[in-house]
């Protein structure tokens, strides 16, 4: 009996571990899209798309053409930003004053565009980097290192965006422009260059993601949806433009996930997290941290 | 009026006649598809045109059709109490969902991703209970005796289907006439403006929302069960998730979401692309389908919001007529 609760808590221990790594992933993603919908107003639908393309990317540089990770990275990262800004400047702008469904829909049409675009053009097989990064053992206890990587990137990526916030002066604008969108353009500044670079800024996140999660993931066109919803629900859970609160949610779910996958297959894991945030959305709709009015 | 009334009629005198004079068996079968989902998207738009935009109806879809299959391959339920077995399941997971969002006024954005989160899981129900359902691989029902094809509804000659989608997809449009004539369509139209000025002038908010979402999922559970019933085989990816729902939306809005035909002019569109992209491109079409969808859709949403169809009309309307004629 003894024996069967040290080996319980181990593979708990395990869990919580792992899923404290997953969440710094979940959180980068979560951190790019309430970026993009705090600033602008927008919900990407499309997003973990990008991150797909930025998968691929890396895996065509890596792979094929045969640059080291750690000069790929940089180049998928400026990839996905441009993309983001081309996102912003070719389907976004021209509806920024239409209803936010239609904006909402038109990402969707971009999800289906890329989805199909990566379909036709690297085909539906499962790709990898080949790249395998040793198993970390404590105890009996076993993590990659290809996680454990991941959350300090994604740490350091988090932390990056929040000195460029508070202490440049486009991150000011920035700050200012989520704040209230009327005036900042009567201040002086540039709303639509501060949209163009938010997106951008977005899609960096995205490639900054795709990096870590082609050390731990097969690529193929449909990873998006594997963890695209996932996100959305986090960002939501937050609160839609709360950067804490996202942080926060990114790791309530990932330890869901984690520990549901413990007891019984991943998928109920994914169930208890959606049943989870849909009981969430009725005890708190505006989000974890929101304020009563 | 009554030329309106003549034209629908000699129409659909025409679609029932079709198959007794026309019986290439390949282009009936994607008539029926195409009934078969205008009928779901027709559903869809009930609710969608009030700008209830649910990213939950692959989840409904998929609720209708597994439920059907299951009863009648493990219990042995015949799908003509099946059907209305899974159309109640949807409208329970529809009342359960909706009631708490319409009563904390979940709306815009929110809505449309706790919906999202809905047939999540759904999708994620089917994939996990693979015991049963047979997972991502998905899931054939198992074939009737010979002899008792009706009580199991499945006919082998596409024109019996072609009738029974040919009826169900009246009904389609019978409910959203129903919709758009009732007290209900100015009461949705009022709350999809200001709900607060709506419950002001006494419109119950929640009570006429939830009507509107039960019909819609109800309908949609049905056409899940249909599309089952024809196809005899369906995987999660194709009744239920995330894309579905998606398709749904699309196929909606390029048809032309605030007309009754819109949806079925949207699905007709689709599916006509979908196969002449496949039987042009052959296996090397996979992909480009959804490339020109996602094209269109986005194209539609900037240039043209209220689809082909509803643009079409609206262009014939606003042309001033010349005097004399009727």
């Amino acid at each position: 009996m003894q024996g069967f609760l040290d080996i319980f808590d181990i593979y708990l221990l395990e869990a919580v571990v792992n899923g404290i790594l997953l969440g710094g992933v979940l959180a980068l993603l979560a951190l790019g899209l309430n970026l993009i919908f705090g600033v602008i107003d927008v919900t990407w639908i499309c997003y973990a798309e990008l991150v797909m393309i930025g998968m691929y990317g890396m895996y065509y540089m890596v792979q094929v053409f045969g640059l080291p990770y750690w000069v790929a990275a940089p180049i998928a990262i400026m990839l996905v930003a441009a993309l983001g800004a081309l996102l912003h400047y070719i389907v976004i702008a021209p509806l920024l004053t239409a209803p936010p469904i239609n904006q909402l829909l038109a990402t969707g049409g971009v999800l289906f565009i890329l989805q199909s675009f990566a379909t036709v053009a690297f085909g539906i097989d499962f790709r990898n980097l080949g790249i395998r990064l040793p198993v970390l053992a404590i105890g009996d206890m076993h993590f990659s290192y290809s996680r454990l990587l991941a959350f300090i990137a994604a740490l350091l990526g988090m932390l990056a965006v929040y000195f460029f916030m508070t202490r440049t002066y486009t991150g000011t604008a920035i700050r200012a422009i989520s704040q209230d969108r009327q005036i900042m353009s009567l201040m002086g500044v540039d709303t639509k260059r501060i949209y163009l670079i938010t997106s951008a800024l977005g899609g960096a996140l995205a490639g900054l993601a795709a990096c870590l999660l082609v050390l731990q993931y097969d690529v193929h066109p449909f990873v998006g949806l594997s963890f695209g919803p996932i996100t959305f629900l986090i960002c939501v859970l937050g609160g839609l433009g709360n950067f804490v609160g996202g942080f926060i949610a990114a790791f309530v779910f990932a330890e869901i996930i984690s520990l549901g996958g413990l007891f019984s297959d991943l998928e109920w894991g994914y169930v208890l997290a959606f049943a989870f945030f849909i009981v969430m959305m009725f005890i708190r709709p505006a989000g974890l941290l929101a304020r009563r009015s | 009026m009554n030329f309106r009334h003549a034209a629908w009629g000699i129409g659909l005198a025409a679609l029932i006649a079709l198959p007794f004079v026309y019986r290439d068996p390949y282009h009936l079968h994607i008539l029926v598809l195409i009934l078969i989902w205008s009928f779901a998207y027709t559903a869809w738009s009930i609710m969608g045109r009030f700008g209830l935009v649910s990213l939950g109806h692959g989840g409904f879809m998929g609720v209708g059709a597994y439920v059907t299959a299951l009863l009648w391959n493990h219990l042995d339920v015949s799908p003509w109490i099946g059907i209305p077995v899974s159309m109640v399941a949807a409208g329970i997971l529809a009342l359960v969902v909706a009631y708490p969002c319409f009563r904390f006024r979940i709306t815009g954005h929110y809505f449309v991703l706790v919906t999202l989160a809905l047939s999540g899981i759904v999708l994620q129900v089917i994939t996990a209970t693979r015991d049963y359902t047979g997972g991502s691989l998905g899931y054939t029902p198992n074939r009737a005796r010979s002899g008792s094809g009706l009580m199991a509804l499945q006919f082998d000659d596409k024109t019996t289907w072609y009738l029974i989608a040919l009826a169900v997809w009246v009904l389609g449009l019978l409910m959203w006439r129903w919709v758009d004539r009732s007290m209900s369509r100015y009461a949705m139209e009022a709350i999809s403006e200001d709900e607060d000025a709506a419950a002001a002038a006494g419109v119950n908010v929640t009570a006429e929302k939830l009507k509107i979402t039960l019909i819609s999922a109800l309908m949609t559970a049905l056409a899940g069960a249909l599309y089952c019933q024809y196809q005899m085989f369906i995987s999660p990816d194709t009744v239920s998730g995330i894309a579905v729902s998606l398709q749904m939306v699309f196929a909606a809005i390029v048809g032309g979401l605030y007309v009754s035909l819109g949806p079925t002019v949207g699905a007709i569109i689709t599916i006509l692309l979908a196969e002449v992209l496949r039987i042009g491109f052959g296996t090397k079409a996979v992909g480009w389908d959804n490339l020109v969808y996602g094209l269109l859709l986005v194209i539609f949403i900037i240039f043209l919001p209220k689809g082909i169809l509803g643009s079409v009309l609206d262009r014939l309307k606003t042309q001033p007529k010349p005097s004399g004629t009727k």
